[in-house]
């Protein structure tokens, strides 16, 4: 390790270094008293590195002889997970509090999940990539069984780790298959392997198998089943956390192992992933009508959601890569904001999460109701919301790479989920009067709820600029 | 003046914006505010949409009002407004302030009501206005959030269904529309909608999974459009929403998707459908325009059976809307010029009618035909107003019904005879169900007890009525006030839709 590869890692380390201290800071003084401040500080830290990261580096440079790549790409993806990561923690602090919720370890677990992540995205190679996303997973399955007395949290936890593991073992299959046909577990050196004509069978395995190990990651069908009931199981602030920054981690390293490792041959793994989608797509469509449980509903809505994603990769274009960027941008945004809501959903202090405790919200809690509304026709990608955008960017990468057929599927299945979020409107709109919810917010979830309806409205005049930070991210992946 | 049709599409919005931010509570004061404020909204776009129809040049077949700005994708917010769509502009404005006019009584929620009639008049300017071809979309796509609340909301009985019913119909057809797009977009390398006007886009035959497509992309995409036009339209067999929406909507709910809301599905076809792809649309007129002959006579034959004067007035304007559809893909000078002037004039007529139905609603709060008889007794000015309307419905000459329908007859006679013959038995079903409708609701005894205390139509009433008994019987009696604007225009989208069919087309024009 030289001074160079030391200055490139520079973020990952402080963000390690802090976790690690605030854990044994912790341990050795107060406890879970000061898990509130520690909890707002570590979102601070996460808004400067996103800071630091997006405004103060630019260029490309590797590090670790190739293992951890620091370019646009990378950084784009970066910030989106800091910054999802912070609003996170800042809307989740006054549900966890009222509750006893509150300890120490979940704002460090979060923080070491983060660290994973930003590694997985930079991973130039097949053993920094597992070791992001173990460290990722494994900070993961502790927060989602966070409280241990209660059994559908445990259960979640426990479903969560068998599977994950699962995935987890099919994906290093899938790495030892590649470097036994390829030779290296570098990205460069397997393109160069690829380059060289003839591409060995068991390496299309070793490919399928990543595919399929980083598809559970995702939740695209048919690897989605652990997620409805890992999201229903999961405090709510764990499940908006998992419906965010882990979302766009993963996306982002299989579009990097993709581009970077096996980028010669889209039309190989175009097909695998573009049957990934459709079917995430649809079933998340179909499966989120029967739901009432507003959790699992966002459970199937962010599978859906995951396949259209899914759709900007299949494509392999750079436009492909670039809607799949912003696209995830629109979702994490939309889903914060939405998440927001969820924590704030409680009765007599009870935090309830069935969809018809929304009855009539609108006469109670008119702001809300709209902001929701405005979320809610996003999600389901109506224009003229920013959704729709996200919808419109995919669809039109998926035409461009002569792919209409997987465009007229998401189109189909787009009008398929509109029916779910329209029902929520329905119970706030339409609604019989009844015991509702309280419509009490934290501010710090109103703000999140109200920035993240505005940014849905305001968005489509310029997209805040993210296009082309995302086009940049995208040119330098696809080459 | 250059951002005149921005300036107009969004003055209801920031209305819109103004009601929802500073209005406070729901008191007798605020509803009446609101309504004001959506009033003078309304009534102000409408006066500043005067000056789009005096600067229009009717001559210049070209758009004109033009502005354009650089926007996200490389797409454009670009407005504008030729012979075809100017009109349009000017029946919504003109028919805004009328709506929010008629919701006077309206008690329950009034401010997110007026929002949202604000906010609709915004997104179908923005249709009539747009140029490009995704904003069109945002728009087309948007109107139905509105919509779908205000259904929702202040409908009747069964608004749920109706309203989702509505939403997921119009959706799917959308969807489908906004692939056809992205699909032209990639074709043409370009989203504006002039551009899309003068480029041909393939007709060679494609062989997809074992069919043989004739007609090639062309034919796709005018099946693409079709299918999100024909829903909003509505056209046979695709219908069955606008009954249930119409039934369960609020009274100006009725009223704006009937004179507005329907007609964006006619002008998307003129825009769309026979412009930018002729040979497709060629190729399947004759099967749009059997459609619409079935359309006439079966909803003509079905409003017969209605028992609800809603359902009445609604399969009656899906029967309109089929005379529509065959001048339009009649896709000659009358026939167009019928079908446009056939849209602006059921604006009225439709509107009028399902106001009509509101007055007598709002009294006895049932819309069963049985329920009423004999009104002419005790309402001798609103018997008077239904029979006028009920007439323009029918198409007395005189009225505006009476041209549109003349002229798409004539137009679709040259074309296809057969099809004219068939429509043309709608006339005198639509006679039938009009009348008869007539003479159940105000003719006879008035010998129900709860009827003996009804009263006739207030000022209010009857004021709302009188701009658009006005509007019926100049357009009746002077139909070239509207030709004379959309003439030049049709003439060229006529011209330019047969220079682009080749062989067929041009024999076809030989013969006239």
């Amino acid at each position: 390790m030289n001074p160079t590869d030391f200055s490139t890692v520079l973020p990952e380390i402080t963000l390690a270094l802090v976790a690690m201290g605030s854990l044994l800071g912790v341990v050795f003084t107060g406890k879970d008293a000061l898990a509130g401040r520690l909890n707002l500080a570590m979102a601070g830290l996460f808004l400067i590195l996103a800071f630091w990261i997006g405004i103060g580096i630019s260029g490309e440079r590797t590090a670790f002889d190739g293992m951890f790549n620091d370019d646009p790409f990378a950084r784009f993806a970066k910030v989106t997970i800091l910054l999802s990561a912070a609003a996170v923690l800042l809307i989740s602090q006054d549900y966890m509090t009222r509750r006893g919720m509150l300890r120490f370890e979940f704002p460090i677990l979060v923080a070491l999940a983060v660290l994973g992540m930003l590694f997985m995205v930079s991973a130039g190679d097949l053993i920094a990539l597992y070791m992001g996303l173990e460290l990722q997973s494994l900070s993961l399955y502790v927060v989602a069984s966070m409280r241990r007395d209660n059994v559908k949290s445990s259960e979640a936890g426990l479903k969560y780790f068998v599977l994950g593991s699962l995935s987890s073992g099919i994906l290093l299959y899938g790495a030892s298959l590649t470097y036994g046909y390829a030779g290296t577990t570098d990205f460069s050196g397997i393109l160069s392997t690829l380059g060289q004509g003839d591409i060995p069978l068991g390496l299309m395995f070793g490919l399928v198998f990543l595919i399929t190990g980083l598809a559970f990651k995702v939740s695209a069908v048919p690897f989605h089943m652990w997620t409805p009931d890992v999201y229903e199981g999961s405090p709510t602030p764990v499940t908006a956390f998992f419906a965010t920054a882990p979302k766009v981690a993963a996306m982002a390293l299989l579009a990097r192992l993709l581009y970077d490792a096996f980028g010669t041959i889209p039309g190989q793994w175009g097909q695998v992933i573009a049957a990934l989608s459709v079917l995430s797509m649809f079933v998340g469509a179909i499966a989120a009508i029967g739901q009432r449980d507003i959790k699992r509903l966002m459970a199937y809505s962010s599978i859906a959601h995951m396949g259209f994603a899914l759709i900007g990769l299949a494509s392999g274009t750079v436009l492909g890569v670039q809607a799949m960027l912003v696209y995830m941008v629109i979702y994490v945004s939309m889903n914060i904001g939405t998440f927001a809501f969820i924590l704030s959903m409680e009765r007599d202090g009870h935090a309830v999460t069935t969809i018809d405790s929304l009855n009539m919200l609108s006469k109670k809690a008119p702001l809300q109701a709209l902001a929701m509304l405005v979320l809610l026709f996003s999600l389901a990608g109506v224009p003229p919301m920013l959704g729709f955008f996200g919808k419109f960017y995919v669809l039109q990468a998926a035409v461009n790479a002569n792919m209409t057929w997987l465009a007229v599927a998401g189109a189909v299945a787009s009008v398929i989920g509109a029916f779910y979020y329209l029902r929520i409107v329905f119970y706030i709109y339409f609604g019989k009067e009844g015991d509702g919810i309280d419509a009490r917010m934290g501010s710090m979830q109103w703000v999140a709820l109200m920035g993240s309806a505005l940014v849905m409205v305001f968005g489509i005049v310029n997209l805040f600029g993210v296009e082309g930070l995302a086009q940049l991210a995208a040119e330098t992946l696809v080459r | 003046m250059d951002n005149l049709l921005s300036i107009i599409t969004f003055i209801p919005a920031v209305a819109a914006g103004i009601l929802a931010l500073f209005l406070r509570g729901d008191d007798a004061a605020a509803r009446k505010n609101a309504k004001w404020v959506a009033l003078v909204a309304t009534s102000t776009t409408f006066l500043v949409s005067l000056f789009v129809l005096a600067g229009f040049n009717p001559a210049d077949t070209g758009f004109q009002f033009v502005e354009e700005y650089d926007w996200i994708l490389g797409l454009k917010y670009k407005m504008g407004v030729d012979g075809i769509s100017v009109l349009f502009v000017l029946l919504t404005t003109f028919l805004m302030p009328i709506t929010i006019a008629s919701c006077w009584s309206v008690e329950t929620r009034v401010k997110e009501y007026m929002i949202a009639f604000l906010l609709l008049e915004t997104l179908m300017l923005g249709v009539f206005c747009a140029l490009d071809l995704v904003l069109f979309y945002l728009f087309f796509e948007a109107g139905l959030i509105p919509m779908f609340l205000i259904i929702g909301i202040w409908g009747g009985k069964e608004r749920i269904y109706a309203a989702f019913k509505f939403f997921l119909y119009t959706f799917l057809g959308s969807v489908l529309m906004l692939v056809a797009m992205i699909a032209m977009y990639v074709d043409a390398g370009s989203t504006d909608i002039p551009t899309l006007l003068v480029h041909t886009f393939a007709s060679e035959s494609l062989n997809i999974a074992g069919f043989q497509i004739v007609g090639g992309l062309q034919t796709l995409l005018f099946l693409a459009f079709f299918a999100s036009f024909a829903v909003k339209m509505p056209m046979w067999p695709v219908h069955t929403w606008l009954p249930d929406a119409h039934v369960q909507a609020p009274t100006a709910g009725s009223v704006v998707l009937a004179a507005i809301l329907l007609k964006m599905g006619g002008y998307g076809f003129l825009r769309f459908s026979l412009p930018m792809f002729p040979i497709g649309a060629d190729l399947l007129s004759p099967l749009v325009l059997w459609m619409s002959a079935i359309a006439i006579v079966y909803t003509s034959l079905v409003a017969l059976a209605q028992e609800d004067m809603k359902k009445l007035i609604a399969y009656s304007s899906v029967a309109h809307m089929g005379y529509v559809t065959m001048g339009i893909f009649a896709a000659n000078q009358q026939g167009i010029d019928g079908a446009i002037f056939q849209m602006i004039s059921h604006g009225f007529i439709s509107g009028a009618l399902f106001l009509c139905v509101g007055v007598i609603y709002d009294r006895m709060h049932t819309r069963d035909i049985s329920a009423y008889g004999g009104l002419v007794n005790r309402m001798p000015h609103y018997a008077l107003i239904f029979m006028f309307f009920s007439m323009a419905n029918v198409g007395l000459p005189g009225t505006s019904g009476f041209v549109g329908e003349f002229l798409t007859l004539v137009g679709v006679f040259q074309v296809n005879t057969w099809v004219a013959f068939v429509a043309a038995s709608g006339v005198i079903l639509s006679a039938s169900y009009g009348l008869w409708l007539y003479r159940r609701v105000v003719f006879g005894d008035l010998i129900k007890e709860s009827l003996k205390s009804i009263t006739d139509m207030s000022t209010r009433e009857r004021a709302i009525f009188a701009p658009l008994v006005a509007m019926t019987l100049l357009l009746g009696v002077y139909p070239s006030l509207v030709t004379d604007i959309i003439g030049p225009s049709v003439t060229a989208l006529v011209t330019d839709y047969h220079a682009a069919i080749p062989v067929s087309g041009d024999a076809q024009m030989a013969k006239h």
